[in-house]
């Protein structure tokens, strides 16, 4: 580990200037942080440790209904936060399936939003990689792809967003609070995230210095309460990154859908918003039909990185099954999948 | 889970010690932090040692920026192969069981990825690993040979150490013509390295040509003669600590290139180093599990009986070395058949050298036969246990001879209905459970070798009633230090917690190698021997002492229990160690025991351990997520020392088949070599949720062949078999035939894709 200075400034002003030097890089919980620098993949000069800044440990519900969540909220208190499990249950679901026990107990809100792609070839310091080095090439491509983009990608990077948290986000049409050296802005997190384009590789789009503050949910955000799902496929059965994911929340009165969200991860760069999967479905009574035709939708514009082509499929059918599931109720009503961690905590609550 | 270790009924005990569950004599200090690992040792001066690792898989380092590491705050040394000290024997040299070629920057080739290629010493961990990062090699590159496609094939001599690659027995052609049905099946099994929780650890202190290392081993005695012929000093100048290990699983079996080099620079020094892996190294030098891939055939009577099986291997090993997974030998021992024929090839690929991994060879040789002989059971339209009992071989295929015991049939039995087998539908995907999951069930035949180390231990009776025993054997976890003692224990006539134990370190006499799954049975029977001949040098003073109650008693005559000597026709008429010692003025007596095995049984008898798991699978019918809700496993293994002892480690075998059927895979890329998911979230093993269920049964088995005590051992067979009940089950579930393990949801997706296809 290369040598670096440790600054703990002891305010959102200080921290910002802090950040704002060449080199500096904000440590929350360290847990992805630390693991990259370990393996040389980031080298900061200057580590401000943000973690025990004031005033970022919030979760509010401010006056227009809508929710704020600072972005040094532990990953698992957010989710064991009774009052917010039961009004976005699927977020609660998204943030149990990630990691382990013992990460989410460290990990932040803020931190999340911001980790790291699990590329096998960003992690590998020998392997060539745009995202660490703008123009360096991508080694993924024609290596091991089996869990790289389906969606979104181009030759420059076909890594996907690893957070589980973000896909349930997504779907709520989250937004992010950013307080930089230049004043405060506020991005919708899908955008926050950009794609890779012909010459750039992708990534959170972060200005220098600036620093995650907090998250927002929008008041119509609570309307999905008595349905939604975020489901998870992976080959083992926690601690494991999704292969694909999926969140669906559903608005239903008199048998029809009036509002319907629905996202995928491990799919591409970012959160994957399925929009015209929403389509398909609003304002309609729900059918087999208009289930499976959602679901093609969904993955209309998929086409494999690499050996990944069954992520496609795979995509499809469990957009099918979260959309199902949602229609049908939240976690605390339906069943989680065989081993789920969610199974195990839900039923300890 | 599932668990109050009972021992079996009728079970014959030793003493009163052996049989028993007892819990873990070193238990408290583990949970409490003050057992000391080799990485918890620091002596005065240390320095720590970070070793570069080869980012090219073939090729040769041309510079290294040693001046720039030098130049580093706080590093000490540089070892580059420019200027490191040799070793007193060639490296390639195999000078003691087990070796392998050395590698200790004898020169500038780069052979694998993960090959180490400098040390840096430097004052700090940090600064070592800083200074390693600013070496900055400039490599000349070779193409990378790796995966079945781009190694190079070649026949080889031996597999594993020292046996032959192929065998015959019968006619296997004139079988197949009388063949009614065939099945042939290939299955591959990934490369999957040894990642004990404890990584390859040592510190090397050296007093003039004396040499103290602290070290996990599971093989004092051979470590001991190695280092001592590769430094070139006496053995009686190598001390060697190894009192707790944090997993072994074969690979601290033997003393690595890393190890050596850091005895190396300690030496150079005059420091005391201390070198810990980190866990991206385990992925090199210390040795995995060949990758293999296997094709079964099996030729079928019109009934279903096996006239012929033909079972080969194509097992990689390294480009320097030769060690290779005995697979195919897999088939020797477990079924009937006229004719068997077993084979291997070897694949040179850019890796390090393979080695002996928890269940080697019939780990991997069972995960491929139990598929095949599953297929073989549906051409037939059998049930597969019913088929596995047609097909029971009764003495052991490979060579004819009787088995020493074999309680197979039972274990078949008892865990089948332990399981509820019963009932099961021949057809796939038949079943449901409420949820609507599929559900399938699979068997699969475990069966381990029973092999036996020589061992030598000594005991100790004092005249103040205290009693010892010592042997170098060593704990790796598998509770050594418990059952160990039990055995000394009942060797000496005392309860085991009241007893003086020392087990790990290189003074003490040789318990020979902690592997085999033979540790119990060599070091236990040497310290029970030990405990016995101390205590008959007791009764002989007794009975020749005429104030003594026993004084004419004969050796017939008396017996020994809770540090006491009585008569067998009178137990009241009897007295303690201490009397009889501090009456006849006699300090201590030191007791010898050694363990060995009758050579004409060796000879006429076929040793293993066997055994028989059920899995039941849980497998989403759309998205293929597999889950094994339930394992239940039924073994034999002769007289069980500690059954709790015994049902974790057969436990635990179990969960490592589950790992081997479902998660474990060293991913390398195929253009870089370089192994890619060289950590713990890259690299899956299971975790709990993954094995909600796991069950062992120990069933009665009375050995008299396989050593005066009727030991076997427990500590590899729980893999075998379990992998193929696990690859059974999902095809139960799915109907799709596993051809490549880890079984991922990809490969049933597109198994489901290739079938609609037709
Ligand atoms: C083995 C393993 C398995 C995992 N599995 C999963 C999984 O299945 N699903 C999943 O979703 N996640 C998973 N994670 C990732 C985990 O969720 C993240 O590591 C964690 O959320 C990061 O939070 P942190 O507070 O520790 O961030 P840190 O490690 O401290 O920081 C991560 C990055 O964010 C930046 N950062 C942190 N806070 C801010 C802020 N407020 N403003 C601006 N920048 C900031 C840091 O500079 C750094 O670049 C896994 C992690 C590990 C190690
Ligand atoms: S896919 Fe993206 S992250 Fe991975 S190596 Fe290529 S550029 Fe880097």
């Amino acid at each position: 580990m290369n040598l670096f200075d440790y600054k703990r400034p002891s305010s959102i002003a200080d921290a910002v200037a802090a950040g704002a030097e060449p080199g500096a890089a904000y440590l929350a919980g360290g847990t992805n942080l630390l693991d990259l620098m370990k393996v040389g993949a980031r080298k900061p000069d200057v580590l401000v440790d943000i973690s025990r800044l004031p005033g970022l440990g919030e979760i509010e519900t401010l006056q227009d209904g809508s929710v704020r969540i600072g972005a040094l909220v532990r990953n698992s208190d957010l989710a064991r936060d009774a009052g917010f499990a039961k009004a976005y249950p699927a977020v609660a679901e998204a943030l149990l399936s990630g990691a382990s026990a013992q990460l989410r107990n460290a990990a932040t809100v803020g931190g999340n939003l911001m980790q790291q792609t699990r590329c096998l070839y960003f992690y590998d310091q020998q392997s060539r990689c745009n995202r660490r080095q703008p123009g360096a090439g991508c080694d993924a491509i024609g290596g091991e792809t089996g869990k790289h983009a389906v969606l979104g990608w181009t030759k420059q990077c076909i890594a996907t967003h690893p957070s589980d948290f973000c896909v349930a986000l997504a779907a709520l049409d989250a937004s992010v609070e950013l307080q930089g050296p230049d004043g405060a802005r506020s991005v919708s997190l899908e955008e926050f995230y950009t794609l890779p384009t012909e010459d750039t590789p992708g990534g959170a789009d972060v200005r220098p210095g600036e620093l995650v503050t907090a998250l927002t949910l929008p008041a119509d955000a609570a309307h999905f309460a008595g349905h939604a799902r975020y489901i998870k496929l992976r080959d083992r059965t926690s601690y494991a990154f999704a292969i694909v994911s999926a969140a669906a929340m559903a608005d239903i009165s008199d048998g029809v859908v009036q509002d319907i969200r629905i996202a995928m991860g491990g799919v591409a760069a970012r959160p994957w918003r399925a929009r015209a999967a929403e389509a398909a479905l609003k304002s309609k009574a729900p059918t087999p039909e208009l289930i499976s035709a959602a679901a093609e939708a969904a993955l209309a514009d998929a086409s494999p990185s690499g050996d990944n082509a069954y992520k496609i499929e795979l995509a499809k059918r469990l957009v099918h099954r979260a959309i199902e599931q949602a229609l049908a109720g939240t976690p605390q009503t339906i069943p989680a999948l065989p081993g789920s961690v969610f199974a195990a905590q839900a039923a300890g609550r | 889970m599932a668990d109050t270790p009972i021992a079996p009924a009728g079970h014959v005990r030793l003493g009163s010690n052996s049989g028993q569950s007892m819990t873990r004599r070193e238990g408290v200090a583990k949970v409490t932090g003050k057992a000391n690992y080799a990485a918890d040792n620091k002596p005065e001066g240390l320095l720590h040692a970070v070793y570069l690792e080869s980012g090219i898989a073939r090729g040769k380092v041309i510079s290294l920026n040693t001046e720039a590491a030098l130049a580093h705050p706080g590093v000490v040394h540089v070892m580059t192969p420019e200027n490191a000290p040799s070793l007193a024997v060639s490296p390639d040299e195999k000078p003691v069981p087990f070796s392998a070629r050395m590698e200790v920057l004898q020169d500038n080739r780069v052979r694998y990825a993960g090959q180490p290629i400098a040390l840096v010493l430097a004052e700090t961990l940090e600064a070592a690993t800083e200074g390693a990062r600013l070496l900055a090699p400039e490599y000349e590159a070779e193409p990378a040979r790796i995966g079945f496609e781009n190694g190079e094939a070649y026949d080889p001599e031996f597999v594993t150490t020292g046996t032959p690659p192929a065998r015959q027995v019968g006619d296997i052609d004139a079988e197949r013509k009388k063949a009614a049905h065939t099945v042939e099946v290939t299955v591959d099994t990934p490369l999957q390295y040894h990642n004990a929780m404890e990584p390859h650890v040592i510190i090397a202190q050296w007093d003039g040509d004396k040499l103290t290392i602290d070290m996990p081993n599971q093989a004092i005695g051979l470590a001991r003669a190695g280092i001592a012929t590769y430094l070139g000093i006496d053995p009686e100048n190598v001390t060697l600590r190894s009192p707790y290990l944090g997993g072994g699983f074969g690979s601290k079996a033997v003393v690595f290139g890393p190890q050596y080099l850091a005895m190396l620079a300690a030496r150079e020094v005059g420091r005391p180093v201390k070198l810990v892996l980190r866990r991206d190294q385990m992925f090199g030098p210390v040795q995995h599990r060949s990758a293999t891939r296997q094709t079964v055939r099996i030729d079928l009577d019109k009934d279903g009986r096996i006239l012929a099986l033909d079972h080969h291997s194509l097992s990689t090993t390294s480009s320097f070395d030769d060690w290779l997974e005995s697979a195919a030998n897999a088939s020797l021992s477990i079924y009937a058949s006229p004719a068997i024929k077993v084979s291997h090839t070897g694949l040179r690929v850019d890796t390090g050298t393979p080695g002996a991994v928890r269940a080697p060879g019939l780990a991997s040789g069972t995960a491929a036969l139990e598929v095949a002989v599953d297929a073989a059971a549906y051409r037939m339209k059998q049930d597969p246990l019913d088929f596995r009992l047609l097909n029971y071989a009764e003495t052991d295929p490979g060579t004819g001879k009787p088995f020493s015991a074999k309680a197979l049939r039972e274990c078949y039995a008892e865990g089948a209905a332990r399981f509820g087998w019963k009932g099961r539908p021949l057809e796939p995907g038949q079943m449901r459970d409420a949820d609507g999951y599929l559900t399938g069930w699979g068997v699969g035949t475990a069966l381990f070798h029973a092999p036996f180390f020589p061992a030598k231990a000594s005991a100790v009776i004092r005249s103040d009633g205290s009693v010892g025993a010592q042997t170098s054997g060593a704990d790796m976890g598998q509770g050594a230090w418990t059952a160990l003692a039990q055995m000394a224990a009942d060797g000496l006539g005392m309860p085991a917690d009241e007893i003086e134990f020392e087990i790990g370190h290189s003074g003490l006499p040789d318990g020979s190698v902690a592997g085999g799954s033979a540790h119990t049975a060599s070091a236990g029977s040497a310290l029970f021997a030990a405990g016995s001949d101390a205590v008959r040098q007791v009764a002989e003073i007794a009975m020749n002492d005429p104030e003594s109650p026993l004084y004419g008693a004969g050796n017939e005559g008396v017996r020994a229990s809770g540090g006491r000597l009585h008569r067998v026709d009178d137990p009241a008429r009897g007295e303690t160690y201490a009397e009889i010692l501090t009456r006849a003025g006699i300090a201590e007596v030191e007791g010898q025991g050694r363990g060995r095995r009758e050579k004409s049984a060796a000879e006429q008898y076929a040793m293993y351990s066997h055994g028989a798991v059920f899995a039941e699978v849980k497998i989403d019918p759309d998205l293929y997520q597999v889950r094994v809700s339930r394992l239940v496993g039924a073994f034999a293994a002769g007289r069980i020392i500690n059954p709790r002892l015994a049902k974790s480690q057969l436990n635990g075998g179990m969960i490592w088949g589950l790992s081997f059927a479902l998660h474990e895979e060293g991913i390398h890329d195929l253009r870089s070599g370089r192994p890619i998911n060289n950590d713990l979230a890259g690299y899956h093993v299971p975790v709990l949720a993954d094995v909600p269920s796991v069950e062992s049964i120990l069933v009665e088995e009375h050995d008299p062949h396989a050593n005066a005590l009727g030991i076997k051992g427990v500590g590899e067979i729980g893999i075998t078999g379990t992998v193929g009940a696990i690859a059974n089950a999902v095809w139960h579930a799915t109907g799709v035939r596993p051809q490549r393990y880890p079984i991922h949801i990809k490969d049933l997706l597109e198994g489901e894709l290739a079938r609609q296809r037709g």
